[in-house]
């Protein structure tokens, strides 16, 4: 085997990055009222096949309308949604070529595991010997083989959660949709089911559309994350790039920890760029397209900072007092009181013991390099 | 913890109110001597005259059919008002439906059975049916009442029922009406049978609303008891009496474990 593979470009791994192969999914200016309620408002988006892309958003952001949408639960008030080609307008959900996992799992609690995972192979009419075939295999696969007798509620949540997997998989959807598919689990089964997930999107190589408020869990499950507040996307892109990147405030304070800096543009020229903040100017690197004077907020998170008790040659230099500390294991997290009473966070990896940390009150500079700053005008 | 006297009492007292009339009632029925109220040694001799009273087995059978009958009709009609109360989005008539689905739990029994009278009366004179009084307005009266006890349990059922079940059927390819019957009337079971039982009793019991949507040849056995009784006490009722309240209690018994088994 080895040798033999050829490495798959990045053009067939990430097909959003070229415009080579069509879509799988697209779903063009969908809207979604409820009365005067604007839920989901004019999203367009193309996922390709194979993707497991995230849909990321706080309570009430719309993401599960969304997903309802796709599924055919709700009928759209305006938009189109096509999978595979097909337009879906009008197509119950009976008839469409998703399959959904649903947030409760919604196990039917009168049937056994197996007649459970068999429901869906069975109403499409497959016969009796193959589906049981199936569902033994698919059972195998998220390890449940043991437990085909079984009633739901003599399950534990994690064997629930993997029974409502291979339910909404063993038909073999083109799309897969799971809303907040790992909401009900504990920390630990949580991650270690993470994992499970994209090994069995990789075997079965459907696409999946995953619903969630968990921006950890997005980040570690998806090729793709968009973004969602008040009914629309407000960024798409992988998730580094949306966590490296983002493209506005709401984006850079809701993925992750932030120092927001607000300010204005005082230099923009081509190879330098500074911005007058109530904290001192701050340093970064030129942005295309911003004009003096703008206003505009610099984000540094935590990890880039860094806290020295000599003041260093970095571009960017901030001094406050240690207010408060918080030891994580891997690393601890410092909240500094500047000189204008702003606070600011700086996570520092624990990588020699913590001997040397700093203790509350010790007066510290914070610096930061140029790069390390987005510059964010939306 | 220490245990309160005075809720011991308390609960001792409740029981005895509750259980003492009952408890004599079954005991005199195992009576030896005619009158009711002299206990003359153990016997079961009432049981066996009661086994031959044509009149009473004759009220049983009539009470049982039109109890089966209210019962079931109780319960599809029941089912329906709870779908639409639970299911359906609101619409104007909502509170008015909800208000007559529920009426007859408060509505004096007196005013329940004159009205249907009335109601019975005026559509013969119109319509021609139903011709007469008997078992038909009887079934059809009860089911008036039973209905809205099967609806509030079959409601109770359906509001805790998890609604992406159904969505769950469907997603993985059941038209609507597959759906229902694979996953919400196996969901629901139990309210359905919990509801039939009630009904049942309470259809069996009813003396009020009976007596006035009844017609010649249409006795039903708490009528006949009724009738009995006003000649004076014999023991064989109490020997009915004791039987009925063992009916009674198993359909409550079977009600309740039937609801608890999720």
């Amino acid at each position: 085997m080895v040798g033999t593979a050829t490495k798959p470009t990045a053009g067939e791994l990430k097909p959003w990055r070229e415009a080579r192969t069509p879509p799988f999914i697209r779903i063009e200016g969908i809207s979604k009222h409820f009365g005067d309620f604007i839920a989901v408002d004019d999203v367009s988006l193309d996922i390709w096949q194979g993707e497991i892309f995230c849909l990321l958003g706080g309570s009430g952001c719309g993401k599960s309308t969304l997903l309802r949408m796709l599924a055919g639960f709700e009928a759209p008030s305006a938009g189109k949604v096509s999978i595979d080609g097909q337009d879906m307008a009008g197509v119950p959900p009976e008839a469409r070529p998703t399959n959904m996992m649903f947030q409760s799992y919604a196990l039917f609690p009168h049937m056994s595991v197996e007649k459970n995972v068999a429901y869906g192979l069975l109403r499409g009419g497959m016969g009796k010997a193959e589906a049981m075939e199936k569902v033994a295999a698919m059972l195998k696969l998220v390890q449940l083989e043991g437990f085909a007798a079984r009633k739901p509620h003599q399950l534990s949540g994690g064997q629930r959660q993997r029974v409502a997997l291979a339910r909404s998989l063993v038909k073999r959807p083109k799309l897969l949709l799971l809303d907040e598919p790992l909401g009900a689990l504990d920390k630990k089964l949580r991650e270690e089911t993470q994992f499970e997930l994209m090994n069995i999107q990789d075997q079965l190589g459907v696409t999946f559309i995953v619903v969630t408020h968990d921006q950890e869990e997005a980040m570690t499950l998806a090729t793709r994350i968009g973004v969602m507040d008040a009914g629309r996307i407000v960024q798409v892109g992988e998730p580094r790039a949306i966590y490296e990147r983002p493209g506005s405030r709401f984006v850079a304070d809701f993925i992750g920890t932030v120092n927001l800096f607000e300010g204005k543009v005082d230099v923009a020229a081509p190879d330098a760029m500074r911005i007058t903040t109530a904290e001192g100017p701050i340093l970064t690197e030129p942005v295309v397209g911003l004009r003096a004077g703008q206003q505009v907020a610099v984000a540094v998170r935590p990890e880039k900072m860094r806290l020295s008790r000599e003041q260093g040659a970095a571009a960017n230099v901030l001094s406050g007092t240690v207010s408060d500390y918080a030891y994580m294991g891997d690393m601890t997290i410092y909240k500094l009181a500047l000189d204008n009473g702003r606070s600011v966070k700086v996570s520092v990896s624990n990588i020699d013991d913590a001997s040397e940390a700093f203790t509350w009150d010790e007066r510290l500079f914070i610096s930061f390099p140029a790069k390390a700053g987005v510059v964010l005008s939306a | 913890m220490r245990r309160s006297w005075f809720l011991i009492i308390a609960a001792t007292l409740g029981f005895l109110f509750l259980y003492i009339p009952i408890g004599s009632l079954i005991l005199f029925s195992f009576n030896e001597s005619k009158l009711v109220t002299v206990w003359a040694g153990f016997s079961t001799k009432w049981y066996g005259e009661l086994l031959r009273d044509e009149q009473v087995l004759g009220a049983v059978w009539i009470s049982a059919r039109i109890a089966f009958a209210s019962a079931t009709l109780a319960v599809v009609l029941g089912t329906l008002a709870a779908f639409v109360l639970v299911r359906m989005r609101a619409f104007w008539g909502k509170p008015i439906l909800r208000g007559m689905t529920t009426a007859p739990l408060v509505m004096p029994e007196v005013i329940t059975g004159l009205s249907l009278l009335l109601l019975f009366v005026s559509m013969e004179r119109m319509i021609g049916w139903p011709a007469g009084r008997g078992m038909v307005t009887i079934i059809i009266a009860h089911t008036t009442f039973c209905l809205a006890y099967v609806a509030v349990v079959v409601q109770s059922r359906l509001v805790d029922m998890d609604e992406s079940l159904e969505e769950a059927a469907r997603d993985l390819g059941a038209a609507p009406v597959r759906v229902f019957f694979d996953v919400t009337l196996p969901v629901i079971a139990p309210a359905l049978v919990a509801g039939w039982l009630l009904a049942f009793t309470l259809s069996l019991d009813d003396l009020v609303v009976a007596s006035f949507t009844s017609g010649p040849g249409a006795s039903t056995l708490p009528m006949v008891i009724f009738s009995k009784v006003r000649l004076g006490v014999s023991p064989d009722i109490n020997a009915l009496a004791t039987l009925i309240i063992l009916v009674v209690a198993l359909g409550i018994v079977i009600a309740g474990l039937v609801m608890r088994r999720k």
